[in-house]
């Protein structure tokens, strides 16, 4: 009777778990198809000398992974992301928690600030280059500026500070920050509105009644309840920022010496430049590992700072 | 009813997934009376179209063309289509020597020497012989590839300099210079007339490099280049410093256009077309460029002033652009005589016309602009990587290129950049020592 019952048991509960697996089956393949493989195939040609067109592949053992750590260029281009990504954790975000707070509140023509600024975010990143290149260009025309902020420097009585914007290794780097920041404070912007939206106005009226200031209300209520909102940002900041390349390809064509390299443009020369594609792999696979070490540890400060 | 409705979905969606995979790696099915192009070239693309059109009617044979650009993005295409065997039946390579070599020893690429050869070499014949020297192997090459003809060029560049003559005139300046030491008093006359000097598109390293590459022949001869490149010359020789301090005197004379270390080549042209810069260090393609940007730019062509007048200066030329055959194409045939009619008389004629470039075909030089003339002129003095015995290798040059960058921005010295250069040269040569010897 007891083995009937556990057999009858078994049975259906194996029925249950056939189901389920079979529900996501479709995610596993797809998940295995486009990203486990890739990865594992990434990882093995990390491993050998290739130049990405010959069937013939060298295997290198760690060879690639070594002179990595010897690639002064390579550790440059991560720093440069990281001042990127710096710039961009405060002043972008800054901005967007400034702006999103502002449009909390019941002011004129809400909407349409809302629309403004979120449309950064959604042109295209090689326009958004173009754009800005033309802006910040060098040069003259019949004794005029022909770069736009070098003109209105110029028009506005401040001669002295006209610059080669993005031919000085000075201002380069901090130049394609702040178009990064500018292009993505939109992201920001709406996460962090959406996240004040969720806040109870209760809370906020409660605290007009016991007298509290606005620094007081911003500092006890808003910034407490906000947390994990500003940490999602925040991750995605870092991710979205560590990742950047196109804005400069299209900023600054292959660069200003190693002054604007970042991982992903050393991984592109590493394989359109110079055919190194293990190489590059190699580069792809120490970077991937550095992201998803940042994210973890994100994961655990955020999920700490909850339970506190 | 409803764990039989999910069980069903469930199968289902695995079998329009196992379905979607296997539909994946299928290659769509063409017809047998058609031929696939992928090509770069947007300014080329309405010709080529318009030909394909003719093609047609002509032989019955459709002739697609698939544009795919910029040329970075092309070049990553062919690369990628290559590993998945999924090339089409003609594309370009736009690749260093060396990789036109693996996807030739990969079987990518089919030997067009015997059709080259054939009545008596006609068709090699009526082409430019600079222009087909690029899609050559000779024999004992050091890539080991069979020699041959591996490449059908469809037209001739070469990459010069351009001077502007309103604002020449404007400086007093009657002639081009036809020497360095010239050329920099030019430039005073041009500065103190608030006129820039030189521009390109130096963003673009390889364009740097090729500047740099012209004063080297220049100075110090082919073959001490070659010995540079085999690794009996050093970098820190004498006269490579001087190739290197070429740019810190442009610079310190002022003139560079401001930016050009960033500066891509399109808007290189754009300066230069608008009047920005009396000088232009551009390919022959700018034709086309300039005429659309702006079609009452007066200007001519001329070689770059050379420093040493004991040694000819050589400018990079040869084949503009030029197309393969895939070998694996079930179409092969067909490809070829496509190619065959393109590059003929009539195709070449037409395709100069509509694109403001060079011919690969002899034949059809007649009735070209003036500006191309002055390029043609000087078809004699090219000279291209892809044609030397010897290549450097990838990483020395990326050290070289962003080395003249150091120099043009003032962080480096050419002395220092030759010493940095030869640094990575050294561990190259090291590295290549070790593998022949494993």
């Amino acid at each position: 009777m007891g083995i009937a019952k556990i057999k009858k048991f078994s049975l259906a509960q194996f029925k249950d778990y056939l189901e389920n697996y079979l529900f996501i089956l479709p995610a596993v393949a797809i998940f295995s198809v486009f990203y486990i493989y890739p990865f594992y195939d990434i990882f093995r040609l990390s491993l050998h000398d290739w130049n990405g067109i010959t069937p013939f592949r060298e295997f290198v053992g760690l060879a690639n992974f070594q002179e990595i750590m010897r690639d002064q260029n390579w550790w440059g281009s991560l720093w440069h992301a990281g001042y990127i990504t710096l710039i961009a954790l405060t002043f972008q975000n800054a901005l967007a928690f400034a702006l999103a707070l502002a449009c909390d509140r019941d002011i004129r023509m809400k909407k349409f600030y809302r629309v403004v600024f979120y449309l950064p975010p959604v042109l295209s990143e090689v326009v958004v280059g173009l754009i800005w290149q033309w802006i910040l260009q060098a040069g003259t025309q019949n004794g005029q500026q022909i770069g736009l902020l070098n003109y209105f420097l110029n028009f506005i009585g401040l001669p002295h500070l006209v610059n080669d914007w993005l031919s000085d290794p000075k201002t380069a780097l901090t130049c394609i920050a702040v178009v990064h920041s500018w292009k993505g404070f939109g992201w920001g912007f709406i996460i962090l509105l959406a996240g004040l939206q969720t806040i109870d106005r209760q809370l906020y009226e409660a605290a007009k009644v016991d007298g509290a200031g606005s620094l007081s209300v911003f500092k006890n209520i808003t910034l407490p309840l906000m947390i994990p909102v500003i940490f999602v940002v925040v991750i995605l900041t870092i991710l979205g920022s560590m990742q950047v390349f196109v804005l400069i390809l299209s900023m600054v064509g292959q660069g200003l010496v190693y002054h604007t390299e970042v991982p992903v443009t050393r991984i592109l020369a590493s394989m359109t430049g110079t055919n190194r594609f293990g190489y590059a792999c190699a580069q792809g696979v120490i970077f991937g590992f550095i992201l998803v070490l940042v994210s973890f540890s994100l994961n655990k400060i955020s999920n700490k700072l909850k339970q506190a | 009813m409803g764990k039989r409705f999910l069980l069903v979905g469930g199968v289902f969606s695995f079998c329009l997934l196992a379905l979607v995979c296997t539909r994946c790696g299928k290659k769509a099915e063409k017809p047998a009376n058609a031929i696939m192009v992928w090509h770069w070239m947007t300014d080329r693309n309405d010709a080529f179209v318009k030909l394909a059109e003719k093609y047609e009617k002509e032989t019955g044979v459709k002739v697609n063309f698939e544009l795919y650009a910029p040329s970075d993005a092309y070049s990553q295409k062919i690369i990628a289509a290559a590993q998945a065997k999924v090339l089409p039946d003609i594309y370009g390579i736009l690749d260093k020597k060396e990789i036109i070599a693996s996807f030739i020893q990969s079987g990518f690429v089919a030997d067009l020497t015997e059709e080259f050869k054939a009545n008596n070499s006609a068709w090699e014949k009526s082409l430019f012989p600079k222009a087909l020297s690029v899609n050559k192997f000779e024999t004992d090459n050091i890539y080991h590839v069979k020699p041959g003809i591996y490449g059908v060029p469809i037209d001739v560049t070469n990459i010069q300099m351009l001077y502007n003559r309103k604002l020449l005139k404007k400086a007093g300046i009657d002639q081009p210079p036809v020497n360095f030491k010239e050329f920099l008093t030019a430039v005073q006359a041009l500065k103190a007339q608030g006129i820039t000097g030189l521009v390109s598109g130096w963003g673009e390293l390889w364009m740097a490099d090729c500047f740099a590459s012209n004063y080297a022949f220049n100075i110090m001869g082919e073959s001490r280049v070659m010995a540079t490149f085999k690794g009996d010359v050093p970098y820190t020789d004498p006269d490579w410093i001087k190739v290197l301090s070429i740019f810190k005197d442009l610079q310190n004379k002022g003139a560079l256009a401001e930016g050009i270390v960033t500066k891509a080549n399109k808007f290189a042209e754009q300066d230069f077309a608008l009047e920005r810069a009396a000088f232009a260090f551009n390919g022959s393609w700018c034709v086309n460029v300039y005429h659309d940007m702006n079609p009452d730019l007066e200007y001519g062509a001329m070689l770059p002033p050379p420093i040493n007048g004991a040694l000819p200066m050589k400018i990079w030329g040869g084949a503009g652009s030029s197309f393969v055959v895939n070998n694996l194409s079930a179409q092969k045939a067909l490809a070829i005589n496509f190619l065959k009619w393109l590059t003929a008389k009539e195709q070449q004629a037409f395709l100069s016309t509509e694109t403001r470039n060079l011919p690969a075909n002899q034949e059809a030089l007649t009735q070209i602009p003036e500006i191309l003339s002055q390029f043609a002129s000087s078809m004699n003095n090219t000279t291209h990587p892809t044609i030397w015995p010897y290549n450097e290798d990838a990483l020395v040059i990326e050290a070289f290129d962003k080395g003249i960058q150091s120099i043009i921005i003032g962080e480096k010295t050419p002395e220092q950049v030759a010493q940095d250069v030869q640094t990575v040269k050294d561990r190259q040569m090291a590295k290549k020592r070790s593998k022949n010897k494993s």
